[in-house]
């Protein structure tokens, strides 16, 4: 049986528009940034309700960045957008000094990231964000797992004050976490409980995730299953709590394994309780031209990866 | 203020300078005396700040309902400190602890430390004109009318974000921002018409759609003139630049026309030359 049942599919850059929906009609103090990509970040219902809160950068993101550093410092809180690519790895020292060390309240918010952007490429698949981000001070990393949670991640990091980095992506996925949910920063979701296994899984994978727990159930496996949507600052306690139940751990991520959440897992765990640990993510690589789930499948960002790493981290225990 | 009694601040603060670089061993004095001039008299004459009864400055982070400053060549922090210090937002005395460790004085310009005064790091270059931009907007969406004030070298012209910022100003109408170069024609490794040439930014600004004014940042009586007509130009439709034409080191004789007090603090005898030069009009630090 079916542990999670959704009726509709869709992408969580839609999730991220309907959240900037909201914002335009019940918080007058957010304002969007966009380096020439509205229809990609489904910006357009913002635009239309307030147009006055809304710039337009042109293909310049490292303007964009200095420009919404600007807007918070005057009190406004800014929500900079444009693909994980081009809002992380292109302005780093944008956002390292003008957001992070300055600690400007800028919402970074990015799709697009990883390799579900599919077609264009490994120059547009960033794999490294979470990494880059995760390590400026004071910086926030939340990567949601579908439409509604993303919707509510969007709405709930402007009541937050600080640098956010907010990532989503292209792919439609399913649409299985409640509908007008609270989104909790830090909060990690315990969405299966388990004794055998602690799966972590952020974004895109936590539903590649649900299918792994189904087929290790078949196999009479409970695993546990926890999203981490907050990557960083992490829910240390949650994974402890999980972790001393089950004493082995898989984490699951569409980013490279270095940087990602994974590593951060590993360094808590290393310090507090070591155990052993396996990690679904890109080793070392960049992506490459195909569809998403090609690509997911070639690179084993999948469910029956997550499979295949819980049965060996299970027999090192 | 009279042009007079500006000059006599801004020899205190070309002291002060001079001093906090000698005290550390470390900073940039060459920019931040060329650049003395014209902070004295936006901080001192020009800049509508936020005062108490007592005419103390009253600081806070937005700056809500008073000009801003945005100092994009953090390098020359010398100059922005002493400027604050001396405009009362923090005490003189601690102007000794500039680039010390466990100061509020970093190397550079940061809110990290919460100077008063500060609300932008900066220092990797080429960013305070988009933040200036970003501050400028936010002003107008929050129907404050105040003015937002920008710096920025000569050689940080060289960074592509500057461009990135001079496209977007003009095309979104930010009309309430007066940003200024300080060309003093130098950068470290040289001469920047051998480094970098920039060659006319005169018509590069305007080409992109600012308002471009001229005027010599080493002589008070001239930048009070050139601000007057340039306040006269906001909200108009069009942002302002004003190239000022400045000499690295200037005021004290042996530092100016060079490129080499970029980044070299004065020896003990080099400082008690320079400072032969300045009159202490507020007392030192």
């Amino acid at each position: 049986m079916a542990l999670f049942t959704y009726e509709t599919k869709k992408d969580t850059r839609s999730g991220f528009g309907a959240g900037m929906e909201y914002l335009s009609q019940n918080n007058p103090k957010v304002v969007a940034l966009c380096a020439d990509l509205i229809g990609s970040l489904k910006l357009e219902a913002f635009i239309k309700n307030s147009p006055d809160r809304f710039f337009q950068t042109g293909i310049a993101e490292a303007n964009m960045i200095g420009i919404s550093a600007g807007l918070a410092v005057s009190g406004l809180i800014p929500y900079a957008t444009t693909f994980a690519n081009f809002g992380t790895g292109r302005v780093y020292d944008q956002i390292r000094q003008s957001v992070a060390y300055s600690g400007t309240n800028v919402k970074i918010c990015c799709s697009h990231a990883g390799l579900t952007l599919g077609e264009d490429g490994a120059t547009h698949q960033i794999l490294e964000d979470i990494g880059l981000m995760k390590m400026l001070p004071g910086m926030v990393v939340i990567n949601p797992c579908d439409y509604n949670q993303t919707k509510a991640a969007t709405i709930a990091i402007a009541d937050y004050e600080g640098p956010v980095y907010l990532r989503f992506g292209r792919p439609v996925v399913p649409v299985f976490t409640p509908e007008n949910q609270i989104f909790k920063i830090g909060q990690a979701i315990n969405l299966v409980e388990g004794s055998d296994v602690s799966i972590f899984a952020t974004g895109h994978l936590v539903w590649e995730a649900i299918l792994a727990v189904e087929i290790l159930k078949e196999k009479g496996i409970n695993a546990e299953l926890i999203n981490i949507h907050t990557i960083k600052p992490l829910d240390n306690q949650a994974v402890l709590t999980s972790v001393s139940k089950t004493r082995c751990v898989v984490t699951a991520e569409e980013h490279q394994i270095n940087g990602g959440l994974g590593d951060s897992i590993a360094q808590l765990l290393a310090q507090t309780n070591p155990t052993p640990i396996e990690f679904v993510g890109v080793n070392d690589s960049f992506g490459e031209s195909g569809k998403p789930s090609d690509l997911m499948d070639k690179y084993g960002l999948n469910a029956n990866s997550i499979v295949e790493k819980t049965l060996k981290v299970i027999s090192r225990k | 203020m009279q042009t007079q009694e500006l000059e006599r601040i801004a020899s205190q603060v070309r002291r002060d300078i001079l001093r906090m670089v000698h005290g550390c061993q470390s900073g940039h004095p060459g920019g931040s005396l060329g650049c003395t001039d014209l902070l004295v008299a936006l901080f001192f004459n020009e800049m509508k700040l936020n005062q108490s009864a007592d005419n103390k400055v009253n600081f806070t982070l937005s700056g809500a309902g008073e000009d801003l400053f945005y100092l994009s060549n953090g390098h020359i922090s010398p100059l922005l400190y002493s400027i604050l210090a001396r405009r009362g937002y923090f005490e003189v005395s601690e102007l000794s602890s500039f680039r010390k460790i466990n100061s509020r004085l970093q190397g550079h310009p940061t809110p990290h430390e919460h100077l008063e005064g500060i609300r932008i790091a900066s220092g990797s270059l080429g960013q305070g004109l988009s933040v200036s931009i970003g501050s400028a907007q936010a002003k107008k969406i929050l129907k404050d009318e105040s003015t937002v004030y920008c710096l920025m070298g000569d050689g940080e012209q060289n960074e592509g974000q500057v461009w990135e910022a001079a496209m977007y100003a003009p095309h979104h109408k930010v009309d309430n921002l007066i940003a200024f170069i300080d060309e003093n024609g130098q950068q470290i490794d040289g001469p920047t018409k051998k480094v970098m040439n920039n060659r006319s930014l005169e018509a590069k600004y305007q080409a992109f759609g600012w308002d471009v004014l001229k005027m010599n940042g080493n002589d008070m009586q001239n930048i009070m003139d050139t601000l007057k007509i340039a306040k006269a130009k906001l909200g108009k439709g069009s942002p302002i630049m004003i190239l000022m034409q400045t000499e690295m080191g200037a005021g004290v004789d042996f530092m100016m026309g060079s490129h080499k007090w970029h980044g070299v603090a004065p020896n003990d005898q080099q400082l008690a030359d320079a400072l032969a030069q300045l009159n202490e009009t507020l007392g030192d630090y």
